[in-house]
């Protein structure tokens, strides 16, 4: 016999919770669901959209009655319920049905406030927070040509903008001085104001209702000062109440919402409670992410997997206001301890305002252009120290990150419905909203699984982000307070890693054990991962699980779209003979290489060669003396060089020598990403050192060393590390801080956000300034590339991996 | 009728090798005239066989990771999988499926791919 779920409430986050069970146990419960309002589960963010006409009510269903017959729910819909009866676990409706419980969710969401004012009971006074609310301000613009909309805050412009949209003549009248004062500040709430004025708003401000007047309906709105203003509708939007009525009368403990613990439990254990509702750690939430993510914690709970917390969220808020651009997040306001960084471009628009404490972001307000507001909220919610970044960080992402591929896209709301937003997959802006809509989406994980866009290089992943922003409005936040290495666990990166050094595991198999992975033998996102900080923590010991590597570091060859391989043999510093020339001639033409092309990392690539052709190529070049290049791996790819003071007149020192003795000491390392370097003779910097991962430029009195470059999807100057003086404290410097971005990384971050993650002061304290755990770092490094140079590509000529290489038969 | 025709497709069987020729996690490949199918190994020792042709770009499922009963496709990391040949939601499409049995460690595989799927 099945334990009964009953669940009060039909509203995204109560229904999102099944569904998150449903995935988790389909079998465990017999569900029963009671709803007051007559429909499905609807998208309550999207009712601004649909007042707007921008949508319709059919666009915004999320689950049809179907859904719950499909899943065998029993829906009551329409049906409120009155009494929860904690002692014989039992629930009660207003006609009288009873449903049995073995454990409840409260799902009640919240009330609007209405103003206790005289004549706010006329007919013609709402609130903005139901399908019925909407349906009543449409019939009313059909009829009444004044609107009058009681609170400037969010929801409540967004009530006035819909109205606006319909025809009406709408007033907003607000009590504080300045628009939506809990999200911005009075520069922003300023040109906020003004840009809703030239639409044609009106407001009314500071201003207090008096009375809402009328014989048998609204007819105006009497402020404090004497003021008429004439209201065919009025609608008061200042402020939800958790709606915890029923919970309180049945002896649950509640504070202004409904309190719970970190796996949404109220005080009665049996008793669930998620969304709008609860209360946790003090605060309550209006948001849909943090919602979903009590739901996801909830229904994990529900379903006895008993693994997930919910430990808060930390919230954004977007307007969804047709053209308005703004963002708010944190302590925007600033106070005590805190500094503030202002940019502002009256003519153009553009106000951003960041709010500082400690070197770190707590709080963002922007407007005009709202797409950097994911990089901050991200800088904000991770805590990274900004110090580093301070001279540009106003600027933006792009300023020091120029992303190729989206010119100069800047803002979302602005763009055409074909305006390309993905340039790897060829996906529009118009594309992604219809998605989100259609699909009902509300993550980047959800847009990326449909659309494909940001799922590649992953350049416009904050474009895309602001889509979602922009198309769910104030309702979207990245809400998740730590990233899941994947979907099959609930541990970071830097969880992960530290369980395996932690806890001596020494097995892709003991790491999914220990960690209780979700999924049988994980995904092809996680298992590399997994091999990767195992090949780093036990060097010499671990043996490596090839299955668990990306084809490409499988077979040693980098995979073409045509499913033949390249092959790049390596040139140490760039530096060829005659010989070796010769040797690949003679071995492209022998094989049959349809294409020969020099990389940009002055190598020869050799394209189109099948695989079981491989291992004889590789046995040809091993004999001319060539080990792999490495270039289909995440490793060590290549050291750039120029010719140095040996032949340029402007050369300082013998820099392509400095380049062949890293790439020798280098090679064979297998990395988080892939890593290049670069060494140039002097400063005119003919090698492109600084936009390497790691970059020498010879200078007169030494070396200067640079780290954290990239040239390709986000071009990013490298950071300057160091100066010094001698070949050997290169060699150093160069293995103690590829060990540390092979200790510290996260698996696939090249250098560039890494060190904008952990910040260059970070890996200079370790690097430079502290001696002795510099050649502690390197020691480590040294002693892994014992076990790792050794040529994969002899090996395999010699027959090792054959099973590789060779079809297991050939038919016909 | 239907004992004819089954004693036809019979005919169609053919060894391939042994389970353990076949990594774990992994997959091999068998050559024939109307192309490669490729034939993968799970964690649970299933052996399942499909066109080795992604119904994305056509990149060779061969080569991708095996995780569960589902394959990463190498190119853009669809996932298909094994038993039905269908691409995971939200992508659509499917890899034609051969029918695989295994007899003793030794596996058998018919050349006749199942019926219901355009990229065979």
């Amino acid at each position: 016999m099945r334990e009964k779920l009953v669940m009060i409430g039909n509203g995204m986050a109560g229904v999102r919770t099944l569904e998150e069970l449903l995935e988790l146990a389909p079998d465990l419960y017999d569900i029963t669901v009671f709803g007051a309002e007559p429909h499905g589960n609807y998208n309550r963010i999207l009712l601004s959209p649909v007042l707007a006409g921008d949508k319709t009510l059919d666009d915004i269903m999320l689950n049809d009655e179907q859904w719950y017959a499909d899943h065998g729910i029993t829906l009551h819909k329409g049906k409120k319920v009155v009494r929860i009866d904690r002692a014989r676990r039992r629930v009660v409706a207003e006609d009288g049905t009873t449903a049995d419980y073995d454990r409840l969710i409260i799902a009640t969401g919240s009330n609007p406030f209405i103003i206790p004012v005289p004549g706010h009971d006329l007919p013609g006074v709402i609130a903005f927070r139901d399908i019925r609310d909407v349906e009543t301000m449409l019939a009313a613009a059909r009829e009444h040509r004044h609107a009058v909309v009681i609170g400037g805050g969010l929801l409540g412009l967004e009530a006035a903008n819909g109205l606006m949209q319909r025809g009406m003549d709408v007033t907003v009248v607000h009590i504080m001085d300045t628009l939506m004062e809990r999200q911005l500040d009075g520069v922003a709430a300023g040109m906020l104001r003004k840009s809703l004025e030239e639409r044609g708003l009106k407001f009314l401000m500071p201003a207090e209702t008096e009375a809402i007047l009328g014989s048998g309906r609204v007819e105006k709105v009497r402020l404090k000062d004497g003021t008429e203003i004439p209201a065919g509708l009025v609608v008061m939007a200042v402020g939800i109440r958790p709606n915890v009525e029923l919970a309180r009368a049945a002896g649950i403990h509640c504070e202004r919402g409904i309190v719970v613990n970190d796996t949404l439990q109220t005080f009665d254990p049996r008793i669930y409670a998620v969304g709008e509702c609860v209360q946790h750690r003090g605060v309550t939430y209006g948001l849909v992410a943090p919602l979903f993510e009590q739901a996801r914690v909830c229904a994990n709970h529900l379903a006895r997997m008993g693994i997930g917390r919910y430990e808060g969220s930390l919230t954004s808020t977007k307007l969804k206001v047709t053209g308005i651009d703004l963002f708010s997040a944190g302590e925007f306001q600033g106070g005590e301890g805190t500094e503030e960084m202002i940019f502002q471009d009256p003519g153009a628009g553009l106000y951003k305002k960041l709010v500082v404490r400690d070197n770190r972001i707590v709080g963002a307000v922007m407007y005009g252009d709202t797409l950097d507001g994911t990089w901050y909220f991200e800088l904000m919610r991770d805590g990274t120290d900004i110090s580093d970044l301070r001279p540009t960080l106003l600027f933006g992402q792009a300023h020091h990150l120029g992303d190729s591929g989206h010119g100069e896209v800047q803002r979302v709301a602005a763009m055409s419905d074909t305006t390309e937003i993905c340039g790897c997959n060829g996906v529009c802006k118009g594309d992604i909203v219809k998605a989100i809509v259609d699909k009902k989406l509300f993550t980047l994980e959800d847009v990326r699984a449909h659309t494909k866009a940001s799922s590649s290089c992953g350049s416009c992943t904050g474009l895309v982000e602001a889509l979602l922003a922009h198309t769910l409005g104030g309702d979207y936040s990245q809400a998740p307070h730590k990233k899941p290495l994947c979907g099959c666990t609930e541990f970071t990166h830097d969880e992960v890693r530290a369980a395996i050094t932690g806890n001596g595991l020494k097995s892709v198999r003991a790491v999914m054990d220990f960690l209780e992975w979700k999924t049988p033998d994980g995904c092809s996102k996680c298992r590399p991962a997994l091999n990767f900080y195992l090949v780093v923590a036990w060097p010499g010991e671990y043996e490596d699980d090839y299955q668990s590597r990306f084809i490409n570091e499988r077979a040693h060859a980098n995979i073409q779209k045509d499913g033949t391989y390249s092959v790049v043999p390596r040139m140490w510093g760039g530096e060829t003979t005659p010989a070796e020339l010769r040797a690949i001639a003679e071995i492209a033409e022998k094989y049959d290489v349809p294409t020969v092309k020099v990389t940009g990392g002055q190598r020869i690539d050799l394209l189109g060669v099948p695989k079981e052709t491989l291992p004889a190529i590789w046995g040809d070049l091993a004999a001319a003396g060539f080990v792999s290049g490495h270039a289909y791996g995440k490793a060590v790819r290549t050291v750039k060089t120029c010719v140095g003071s040996e032949w340029c007149r402007f050369g300082t020192q013998d820099s392509t020598q400095m380049g062949i003795d890293i790439e020798k000491m280098t090679w064979g390392s297998w990395m988080p990403h892939k890593v290049k370097m670069a060494v140039s003779g002097c400063p005119r910097n003919c090698a492109e050192a600084t936009i390497k991962d790691f970059g020498v430029v010879a200078v007169e009195s030494g070396w200067e060393l640079h780290v954290g470059g990239n040239g390709g999807i986000k071009v990013r100057v490298t950071d300057f590390l160091c100066h010094v003086k001698t070949p050997e404290e290169v060699l150093e410097h160069c293995a103690a801080f590829l060990q540390l971005y092979r200790e510290e990384a996260h698996y696939l971050e090249r250098t560039a956000p890494w060190v904008e993650r952990v910040g260059l002061s970070h890996i200079k304290a370790q690097v430079v300034d502290d001696a002795q755990r510099r050649r502690e770092l390197a020691e480590r490094f040294w002693h892994s590339q014992k076990f790792a140079q050794v040529d994969p590509w002899a090996e395999r000529a010699r027959g090792a991996a054959r099973h590789e290489f060779t079809p297991l038969k050939q038919v016909g | 009728m239907q004992a004819t025709n089954k004693a036809a497709v019979r005919q169609d069987w053919i060894e391939i090798g042994a389970v353990d020729d076949i990594p774990r996690l992994g997959a091999r490949v068998v050559k024939t005239p109307e192309g490669d199918i490729a034939v993968f190994r799970t964690a649970d020792d299933r052996v399942f066989a499909l066109r080795d042709r992604c119904p994305h770009k056509g990149g060779p499922l061969s080569q991708g990771i095996v995780h569960g009963h589902r394959v990463a496709c190498p190119l853009h990391d669809w996932k298909i999988a094994l038993d039905t040949g269908e691409a995971v939601a939200p992508d659509e499409g499917c890899a034609a499926r051969f029918p695989v049995r295994v007899e003793d460690g030794r596996v058998w595989l018919s050349l006749m791919p199942d019926e219901g799927c355009p990229n065979a």
